[in-house]
């Protein structure tokens, strides 16, 4: 099928601050944290982010879903998300008031997904200097994390999903379209 | 200009060269939906402002996760996506195929140059007909029931080249299972993994299955085999097409080339929690098991139980143990049931049920409890994936699954 290419013009797009992002409480995780410790597969037939978080981490991290509060944050080490699909996970913890995920990298499809549903995935290949229980503030402008004094700086997201941050996911971002044009680059 | 094969297939269904590290919104010849992200994709579609999906015929619907339903609120979900299939008339596999990666292979709904996506992680087993195809997630998915089409990066690709002729008992489960520890558990994020080399090029299509299936398990986008006789024979009969070249060229530009021998290959064994452990046998041999469980989309064929059978000969399962065979569809059910095996399996002490995912996710029966060890040709060992957290999952071929079956401990199958 041929279909006639159009250059669609990228917009340049800053993610936008949010209060949240200072002052962050830190939850620490390590490498390899797959979708099944986030949530479990027994859990997936609820679809409802606030139910869902009630069984976060459960039985990785117990005290999670009772003590995680409104504004915390999430950092993991390497290939954070990996393995099932599972849209329920970034869910998960949205539900519970999360907003952002800070890695030293992320699996690929956890990483898309969370920019769908609008939680904010930021590489940081220096996260593992950040300590469990820690306050941060995440800066944007300046790319970077703040920790204890320290700047860690963070990666940018890639240009072509910026577009659906800034459209608050894909669900609105798609909204917005009355067709996709196939093919355009 | 050169081009590794997904280089290709992006090119022939953009009709323009196409570069890994393009980002292309690429039109989409099949999308999957299963029980368990199937019923978000569709709340998504609707909140999308989603009327009608693109097209009916290209979208693959049933369930297998949970199977026949196992609590109200699998059985609610059921009752929505059938309302969705029969608003949108959709062709619903229901609970009556098998799980979701097998039947679409089965049914010719992927097949060599495509591109399909699934809302499940291990869609990239259908790159085992050299189509590209890769798992998503729900909203994505719900994006591509609307338009038809998705953002793609288009990946890199990792040339793992094998050769050398496989030992006695050791298979396609064992490469994979040995690659996976080579390259890492995010080894091949964002890349594609192309398998070749003599070995694979005389691989069946369920040991190309295999190994596709479990690229994910190295963060890959995509697995895929070029396309060739096997590929062309099995797609005969599935869908109407007329067999052509598609292949990377020698000199296109690779992310990187691996090579492997199989030669000296030991059965592997990847040992809790993660897959990327894969250990030789030995290591590991006489550990404690539980249950065994032989099925899923990785290992839950014909030919996989035929090789169960070979191992297990006239001798029973260990009675101190549970041994689980779940076929993977049910085209590969009756295959087993008409060649003998379903009752030789049953006689032998095991329990085989119908086609489904079975314990493999831990969202439905056969779980284990705290403490026990399950031994399984699935694709995943997660902590808490087949049940409780503080249980173990180790992850091996068909034939080492049936040798440990028969002692009761983690046995080497070339010694049975
Ligand atoms: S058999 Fe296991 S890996 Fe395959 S689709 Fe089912 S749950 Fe997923």
């Amino acid at each position: 099928m041929m279909a006639a290419k159009k250059t669609v013009p990228v917009k340049k797009v800053v993610i936008r601050a949010a209060p949240a992002m200072k002052n962050m409480r830190v939850w620490k995780f390590g490498d390899d944290i797959d979708t099944d410790a986030i949530i479990p597969g027994r859990f997936l037939t609820i679809n409802n982010p606030d139910e869902l978080a009630k069984h976060a981490f459960e039985g990785t991290r117990d005290e999670f879903a009772k003590k995680v509060k409104e504004g915390d944050v999430i950092v993991g080490g390497r290939n954070f998300g990996c393995g099932s699909s599972r849209e329920h996970a970034p869910l998960a913890l949205m539900g519970a008031g999360v907003k952002v995920v800070v890695a030293r990298s992320f699996a690929r499809i956890f990483f898309r997904n969370s920019i769908n549903v609008g939680l904010l995935p930021v590489v940081c290949p220096q996260a593992d200097k950040i300590a469990d229980g820690e306050r941060i503030t995440l800066n944007i402008r300046d790319g970077c994390i703040e920790a204890d004094g320290k700047k860690y700086p963070i990666e940018p997201v890639p240009v072509f999903m910026q577009g659906i941050i800034d459209a608050g996911g894909l669900v609105e971002y798609a909204k917005s379209l009355k067709e996709v044009p196939a093919c355009t680059r | 200009m050169t081009a590794t094969i997904v280089e290709k297939i992006f090119s022939r269904k953009c009709g323009s060269d196409i570069r890994a590290g393009e980002v292309v919104m690429a039109p989409l010849d099949g999308a999957m939906i299963h029980d368990i992200t199937g019923p978000l994709a569709i709340q998504k579609f609707y909140e999308m402002g989603g009327k009608k999906v693109f097209d009916p015929k290209r979208i693959i619907m049933l369930f297998d996760h949970q199977i026949p339903a196992d609590s109200i609120e699998a059985a609610n979900n059921h009752v929505y996506m059938r309302k969705f299939a029969a608003e949108q008339d959709i062709h619903n596999y229901d609970i009556n195929e098998g799980v979701c990666h097998q039947v679409t292979l089965e049914k010719g709904r992927a097949a060599p140059g495509e591109i399909v996506v699934g809302a499940d992680s291990h869609t990239c087993m259908y790159g085992a007909t050299g189509a590209f195809a890769t798992g998503i997630g729900s909203t994505d998915m719900g994006f591509a029931l609307k338009f038809g089409s998705l953002y793609f990066k288009v990946p890199e690709t990792i040339r793992a080249e094998v050769s050398g002729r496989f030992p006695k008992r050791v298979g396609a489960k064992d490469l994979i299972l040995s690659i996976a520890a080579d390259i890492g558990a995010d080894g091949a994020t964002y890349k594609a993994i192309e398998f070749t080399g003599k070995t694979v090029r005389k691989l069946d299509m369920p040991g190309r299955m295999t190994l596709c299936n479990m690229a994910i398990e190295m963060g890959g986008k995509a697995g895929i085999v070029a396309p060739d006789k096997i590929t062309w024979e099995y797609m005969k009969g599935r869908r109407k097409m007329k067999p052509f070249e598609l292949d990377s060229d020698e000199d296109a530009k690779f992310a990187e080339k691996r090579s492997y021998d199989v030669s000296d290959l030991e059965p592997q064994v990847a040992v809790p929690h993660n897959v990327d452990t894969g250990v030789p046998i030995s290591k590991v041999e006489g550990t404690h098991i539980d249950q065994v469980f032989i099925g899923s989309c990785t290992n839950g064929r014909f030919e996989d139980l035929a090789e169960v059978a070979e191992v297990l000969g006239k001798k029973k399962f260990n009675p101190k143990i549970r041994v689980l065979i779940i076929p993977a569809s049910r085209d590969e059910y009756l295959k087993t049931l008409k060649a003998g095996l379903i009752e030789k399996f049953v006689k032998a002490g095991a329990l085989v049920e119908a086609p489904c995912c079975g314990p493999c996710m831990g969202g439905s029966f056969g779980l284990i409890a705290p403490g026990e060890v399950s031994l399984s040709t699935s694709n995943r060992n997660f902590k808490g994936r087949q049940g409780s957290t503080d249980g173990k999952v180790y992850l091996c071929s068909p034939a080492t699954a049936a040798a440990s079956a028969i002692t009761g401990e983690i046995t080497d199958p070339r010694e049975v």
